[in-house]
């Protein structure tokens, strides 16, 4: 494949809530190996983007492509299967099993299941706390602890395309800073990512693109770091520093 | 001592069939927070395929441990598939629907189930001919089993062996705990959750099915409206286990079963059916989660 097409892209897509717009033609692409952050306030429409990705929500109309293939319409579990790795808000653990059991369904979306063994390795070697929690309840765990079993679970999915819904949500600043830099592992290990963050000055510093949401519509996209210069985007979302 | 033991016997052979139609009503709770009215009506078609089977087999002439297994086996098809067309034609439709919709909806199906069976069975208590038998009971000095009772048993539990085997050492087990406690996100892995529930119904409706077939074999007469009442005291039982607790609709059954016995054997039998009933009263007064449900917080 072109390394330089999009892995995906996204067409001018709407959708709406009963008769109220989440999104107006909302379009824009995603380049492989890229981190790209989706910032904007409260209700501005991010996490329906990616609910709209993996099909979660319909779309009123537009189109959704994916390595080159459409897939809006697909059933959501057909969706992961191609390789979108979709972890969403609150992380989506299943609080009833076990850390292990909880890595092994990551892997039904796994197109080769023979690295499974070595998947796992990696997750326990990137997530030493998972190593030592293994046989344990995720509901025992550390929100922490929830958001690095939510990484490693995706991980095992062997994701082309991973779309993480605020992340460091809820979580400590340390821990915020660690998680930010195992997302930044997964990239480097081949992983493009696409980012919903609040916490926009952390996002845009790992980004390499970033996109601007306003009331469902994009008012800005970019390279991440010009686009955190800017007066807009720094007075609405950075607080004035940066 | 001799009569305590026999009633427990009883207690725990009739327990375990409750046991079997209360993990269908639990399975289907747990993954679609739906109680299927309908699941007694199942276990009345397990009964009546089962019936069939041995009519069509010969197995009234010819009675063998092969003929139990596979009535069993038809009966347990029967039903499963009776169940998969339930949830694929009445239930799935209703997904998206306010949870009332459906729970309307199955008691609709218990009826048409319950009156198709009048139309296509017939009305009139059908004799559930004997493919097993037995030369007299067992004996150990005063106390005599009757083997149906403990083949009852055995049978049921190996069953719910399996279901649990299935459920908490499988991968396609655990797809199933998973659509339960989150089935977006469980579709978010992979797994195709339509299937799982499917799967889900099947399971359920099979275990009843089998259930049908063993009462059949201890209390031979089988009818279309046989399956509302032990329909009803499974309900109980799983609801007394927390709905949606495999392991604890297990034990409801049994305490259930027991608890029939034991006031049927010391005196009061006529209030045998209102000790169900009575039981479910004071569960959802004083502990509305069951003996083994967690209260789970609601999502937002």
């Amino acid at each position: 494949m072109n390394p330089t097409a999009p892995i995906l892209k996204v067409d001018g897509i709407r959708v709406h809530y009963g008769v109220i717009p989440a999104l107006a033609e909302v379009s824009f692409e995603i380049l492989p190996g890229q981190i790209v952050a989706l910032i904007g306030a409260n209700g501005a429409g991010k996490t329906t983007i990616l609910r709209s990705i993996s099909n979660l929500v319909p779309l009123s109309s537009g189109q959704i492509h994916f390595l080159g293939e459409p897939i809006s319409g697909l059933p959501t579990h057909q969706i992961a299967r191609r390789g979108i790795s979709h972890v969403p808000e609150g992380r989506g653990i299943f609080l009833n099993l076990s850390v292990e059991e909880n890595l092994d369904l990551g892997a039904w979306a796994a197109p080769n299941a023979r690295s499974y063994r070595e998947d796992l390795e990696t997750v326990y070697e990137l997530f030493p706390r998972l190593a030592e929690r293994r046989k344990q309840n995720a509901g025992t765990l550390s929100g922490g602890e929830q958001q690095m079993l939510a990484l490693g679970r995706a991980w095992m999915s062997q994701p082309r395309l991973l779309l993480l819904d605020e992340p460091s949500l809820g979580l400590a600043p340390q821990m915020i800073e660690r998680i930010f830099e195992l997302i930044q592992e997964l990239n480097r290990r081949g992983v493009t990512l696409l980012l919903v963050e609040q916490n926009a000055l952390q996002a845009l510093q790992i980004a390499h693109e970033a996109i601007v949401l306003e009331t469902g519509k994009i008012v800005m996209k970019g390279d991440a770091r010009a686009l955190s210069k800017t007066d807009e985007v720094r007075r609405a979302y950075l607080g004035g520093y940066l | 001592m001799i009569e305590l033991v026999q009633h427990l016997i009883n207690g725990l052979s009739m327990g375990s069939i409750y046991a079997l139609i209360a993990l269908g009503y639990t399975l289907v709770f747990g993954i679609l927070q739906l109680i299927n009215f309908a699941h007694g009506d199942i276990y009345m078609v397990g009964a009546f395929a089962g019936f069939y089977a041995i009519r069509f087999f010969g197995f009234a002439e010819h009675p063998s441990w092969l003929a139990l297994g596979v009535t069993l086996l038809f009966a347990m098809l029967g039903s499963g598939c009776l169940g998969w067309c339930i949830e694929r034609l009445a239930y799935r439709p209703l997904r998206r629907s306010p949870r009332i919709n459906a729970l309307i909806t199955a008691v609709g199906v218990s009826l048409l189930l319950e009156f198709s069976g009048q139309l296509i069975f017939g009305a009139d208590p059908k004799f559930f001919p004997q493919i097993l038998i037995f030369d007299g009971g067992w004996s150990f000095g005063e106390l005599k089993l009757n083997p149906l009772q403990i083949l009852i048993f055995l049978i049921s539990i190996a069953l719910m062996l399996a279901l649990d085997w299935l459920i908490f050492r499988t991968r396609m087990g655990r797809a199933m705990r998973a659509t339960s406690f989150n089935p977006e996100c469980a579709a978010l892995m992979g797994i195709p959750t339509d299937q799982v529930i499917s799967l889900t119904f099947v399971l359920g409706s099979a275990l009843a099915g089998a259930a049908g077939v063993l009462v059949g074999l201890a209390y031979p007469k089988i009818d279309p409206l046989m399956g509302v009442l032990p329909g009803l005291k499974a309900f109980v039982a799983a609801v007394l286990g927390g709905i949606g607790n495999v392991r604890g609709a297990v034990a409801g059954a049994m305490i259930l079963g027991l608890s029939e016995e034991f006031l049927v054997g010391y005196g009061a039998p006529t209030f045998r059916d209102a000790l169900a009933f009575g039981l479910l009263i004071i569960i959802l007064l004083f502990k509305p989660t069951g003996l083994f449900g967690i209260k789970r917080a609601e999502k937002v």
